[in-house]
């Protein structure tokens, strides 16, 4: 049972990282890059969640919407202003400059709403399941933290796959020259994945912040460089490897805290990568891609 | 430069060789080489002897497997079925690296330069393995350190020299024009000291009279070095002019070998070229 | 044909390699002149050190980023191997080698042959992949180089050296000294770093990357760099130049982080996290790929920088943010290069000519 306990809250914490690698993998699948700020942006939805909820009181679920508003609004203006003019230029740049924004985003956090912590309201209140006669409780919050992962994940995939915008999406993934004489307005494409993704970062943030209620400028810093590294175990560009890869890296990572060591947890999950990259270099569902010759 | 027909001879184990290598082990031999490429077969079946040397050109409509034999041969790609022997030694198991090292060199179909290095540091980044002076020498520059350098320099040099290129040796390779670019990259291949040399289109993009020069540079790469030569090539003049037999590949498959006047009038030749005449 | 010859044939490089060795050169004697007339405020004599040790980072990460091509994101790992390493050799040398500029230097000989040696470990798996896959594993290296120094505890007592991980069960004797103490790392360093020593240390950084770039094995970096395929087509053993590169840059940042571990009265890993690695990065990316100069002014200004933003004290890592995108912007941006070339006649003529 208590396996079982520690597999859920696994899965929870996974869902989240899911949420978060689903941002940075369509980012990278479209615009070719590791959009380092992504996880600063889940900081910002957490920052205005926490504002709509506990100074405005407003009803939890308006404070979530009205964060992926802003967080929409804020990939997006970031792509137009930072991204945007570095197109042609050499990947290694693009990096810096998110690296760039990354900070940015902190310090302007920082200066707008310090660095002492603040105590996040759980959207859906503490309380939970209990399960064979109490043996097992699943909190309300990380039921719906994984409710939500799913419904993203089922409806993002339908978007993609279905709808014209998303038709556009995977053709600008495959080839932005090729696409664009087809008449898809890449610019476009890319600000509305950003958006997308910067949407799905408020969501994360309004979970994460949740389950973990302490809530501070560099809340994103970590979940951000995991949720990352779960995009590159899942395959990074690949939407259902972004799903598996968080799913399996935060069941790992609770595991590790479980049975092996709380310090060393970080170590076990990026070894876990390591050894998933040696075996599968390009992720678990990424494709393989040979240059020809 | 006239040209003097090549005398074949027919040598046990069903291949021709020019009467010249014909008593000496062939530098190539391929034996039911084959592969399959995202299920298709792309090669098959692919049985060739080249000899210690010979100029053959490889021809064959687009996406006939030309440039797939030559990623076969320095295991670009590993071949799904049969033997490559180069100089009589089994390939099986060996890279890139290791195929090189044991004599096949090749250039481009797209050019691939190092871009950024100057012409001779491209020829002599492909002497590298000639070189023996360790890190430690080059940290401190010891003796063994310059004299070696000051030896591959002298022969890069040199080698450009065949080409016409030794005023151009501190440019940078990527800033060279076209033609000059794909002469590099034949350099770069002589440099480390090949027995088989593998040209993938020398010719592409040149106009007749770059063609005509380029011609006259394999056939003087050819006699100074004493090499066998395999060259792909769309441009049929060249083909005609330089290349003692030829291989026709047409989807994969081997649908002639001869000389050149006996490909000119093969009709499986002709036919996959020019596709089937309709019966009048 | 002398080697005069030769070297004339690469007067461009030749002259850049030169102008390098002279402006740190200058810089030193006018930064020692300095310091000694008391001509630098204090706080930035405190920084020499340390901006050396950071200038010999830009110039190790620059061979693998900028000569070898491959995106490390956990450059930082190696430098706290190094500190690490390197600060315990001193502690253990104090007794028998009083003379410290001695003792410093064999630590950090130590420190680069122990980061030479976790180069080699990482560089094993990591060389095997392409881009951003193995920039994502030098991060995760860098994250686990970290956990497992904030949990590794080394003492030493008249039994030997004891080593345990996560708990303290080294059970020294008495008189023993606990070294390591995992994640509060090592404290009261003496400090024996010096800035001569520094400077001695990027002169040093520079002739290794400088010689080994324009010898065999540099010009086999830069041309599996520029094209793997065609490299592997004339004979490179292309694993072993990547982790010749690795290697040699992982040793000179070992060295860097025992220098830079010397300034300070305490260590702790948590010091060499991946804000540290993106850091050098940022140097070695604003210097220019593959120009050592360029990093090594980079190192320098932007270590100083923050601490001249002080006066804007909450506004100062804001600054430094707006900076970085906006020099990015600026380098890269093909209407904002243009735009600026414009400005500038110097670029002007040249273009033209």
């Amino acid at each position: 049972m208590i396996f079982l306990n520690f597999f859920i809250s696994g899965i929870s914490l996974g869902s989240i990282y899911a949420i978060i690698a689903l941002g940075y993998t369509m980012v990278y699948g479209i615009a070719k890059m590791l959009n380092f700020a992504h996880g600063d942006v889940i900081m910002v939805g957490a920052y205005v969640c926490f504002y709509a909820i506990s100074r405005y009181g407003l009803n939890p679920f308006v404070g979530v919407a009205l964060a992926m508003l802003v967080c929409t609004l804020l990939g997006i203006i970031v792509e137009r202003l930072a991204y945007k003019p570095l197109r042609q230029a050499p990947s290694l740049a693009v990096l810096i400059t998110a690296i760039g924004m990354s900070y940015f985003l902190q310090n302007t956090a920082l200066l707008l709403w310090s660095s002492n912590p603040k105590v996040f309201p759980s959207i859906i209140g503490r309380g939970s399941f209990k399960l064979f006669e109490g043996a097992l409780s699943v909190s309300h919050v990380t039921a719906l933290t994984i409710a939500t992962c799913l419904i993203i994940m089922v409806v993002l995939s339908l978007f993609i796959s279905k709808t014209k915008l998303g038709k556009a999406m995977r053709a600008c993934s495959e080839d932005k020259g090729a696409a664009q004489l087809m008449g898809i307005n890449v610019n476009a494409t890319i600000s509305l994945t950003f958006a997308i993704g910067s949407g799905l970062a408020a969501i994360a943030g309004a979970l994460l912040c949740s389950a973990y209620p302490t809530l501070m400028p560099t809340t994103g810093s970590l979940p951000g460089i995991k949720a990352f590294t779960a995009a590159v175990f899942g395959g990074i560009g690949s939407i259902p490897g972004a799903f598996l890869g968080g799913i399996m890296l935060g069941v790992i990572e609770i595991f590790a805290k479980a049975y092996i060591s709380s310090q060393l947890s970080d170590a076990v999950v990026f070894g876990v990568l390591i050894v998933v990259l040696l075996v599968k270099p390009s992720g678990l569902l990424g494709k393989q891609t040979q240059e020809k010759v | 430069m006239a040209k003097s027909k090549t005398k074949y001879v027919s040598i046990p184990s069903t291949t021709i060789l020019p009467e010249r290598d014909a008593s000496r082990e062939p530098v190539l031999k391929c034996v039911n080489l084959g592969i399959t490429l995202g299920g298709i077969k792309a090669v098959e079946d692919f049985n060739f002897t080249v000899g210690r040397t010979e100029i053959v050109g490889l021809i064959g409509p687009n996406g006939a497997g030309k440039t797939t034999v030559f990623n076969l041969l320095t295991k670009v790609y590993q071949p799904t079925t049969g033997t490559i022997l180069l100089n009589g030694r089994d390939t099986h198991g060996m890279n890139t690296m290791q195929v090189n090292r044991a004599g096949i060199a090749r250039t481009f179909q797209n050019i691939r330069l190092f871009k950024n290095l100057s012409v001779v540091d491209n020829v002599k980044a492909a002497m590298n393995n000639d070189m023996r002076y360790n890190m430690l020498s080059a940290i401190l520059r010891l003796p063994n350190y310059r004299r070696e350098e000051i030896a591959a320099h002298r022969r890069a040099l040199k080698l450009l020299s065949i080409f016409d290129m030794q005023d151009m040796a501190d440019v940078r390779a990527g800033s060279l024009p076209y033609g000059a670019q794909r002469r590099l990259e034949i350099v770069r291949a002589l440099a480390t000291n090949p027995s088989l040399l593998l040209l993938d289109e020398p010719a592409a993009g040149m106009n007749p009279s770059e063609t005509a020069d380029l011609m006259d540079n394999i056939r003087k790469v050819h006699e100074m070095f004493q090499i066998a030569i395999i060259l792909i090539e769309h441009d049929m003049s060249l083909v005609m002019n330089i290349c003692e037999g030829i291989c026709v590949l047409n989807f994969g498959h081997v649908i002639a070998k001869g000389t050149p006047d006996e490909i000119q009038n093969n009709p499986a030749v002709i036919e996959a070229y020019l596709g089937r005449r309709k019966e009048a | 044909m002398t080697m005069r010859r030769l070297i004339n044939l690469k007067r461009v490089e030749a002259r850049r390699i030169y102008l390098t060795y002279g402006i740190v050169i200058l810089a030193y004697i006018i930064c020692q002149t300095m310091s000694s007339t008391k001509f630098l405020s204090s706080s930035m004599r405190g920084m020499l050190v340390p901006i050396c040790a950071y200038m010999v980072m830009a110039v190790s990460l620059n061979l693998v980023v900028g000569i070898s091509g491959e995106l490390s994101l956990g450059h930082a790992g190696f430098m706290s191997v190094g500190a690490f390493s390197g600060v315990a050799t001193a502690i253990l040398l104090q007794k028998v080698l009083p003379f410290a500029p001695a003792r410093l230097a064999i630590a950090m000989i130590v420190a680069a042959m122990f980061a030479a040696f976790a180069g080699f470990l990482i560089g094993i798996p990591v060389l095997r992949l392409k881009g951003d896959y193995l920039a994502i594993v030098t991060l995760a290296f860098g994250e686990i180089i970290k956990s497992i120094l904030n949990n590794f505890y080394m003492g030493v007592d008249s039994g030997g050296i004891h080593f345990s991980m996560l708990t303290d069960t080294t059970r020294l004797l008495k008189g023993g000294r606990l070294i390591i103490k995992g994640p509060m790392g090592i404290s009261g360093i003496q400090k024996i770093s010096t800035f001569p020593a520094g400077f001695i240390l990027v002169m040093i950084a520079l002739m290794i990357v400088f010689n080994l770039v324009n010898s065999r094995s540099g010009r086999a970096f830069m041309a599996i760099r520029d094209d793997r395929i065609a490299a592997e087509s004339i004979g490179l053993d292309i694993t072993k130049y990547k982790m010749m590169a690795f290697v040699t840059s992982a040793a000179l940042a070992g060295a860097a982080g025992a220098l830079f571990a010397m300034n300070y009265s305490t260590i702790v890993a948590n010091k060499f996290d991946f804000n540290t690695s993106i850091l050098i990065l940022v140097f070695v990316v604003l210097g220019g790929q593959g120009n050592m100069l360029g990093g090594i002014i980079a190192a320098a200004v932007l270590t100083i920088l923050p601490e001249k933003l002080r006066q804007f004290s909450d506004y100062r890592m804001l600054l430094y943010a707006i900076i970085l995108i906006v020099m990015m912007l600026a380098t890269n941006n093909a209407e904002i290069k243009s735009f600026l070339n414009r400005l500038n006649p110097f670029k002007r003529r040249e273009e033209a000519e």
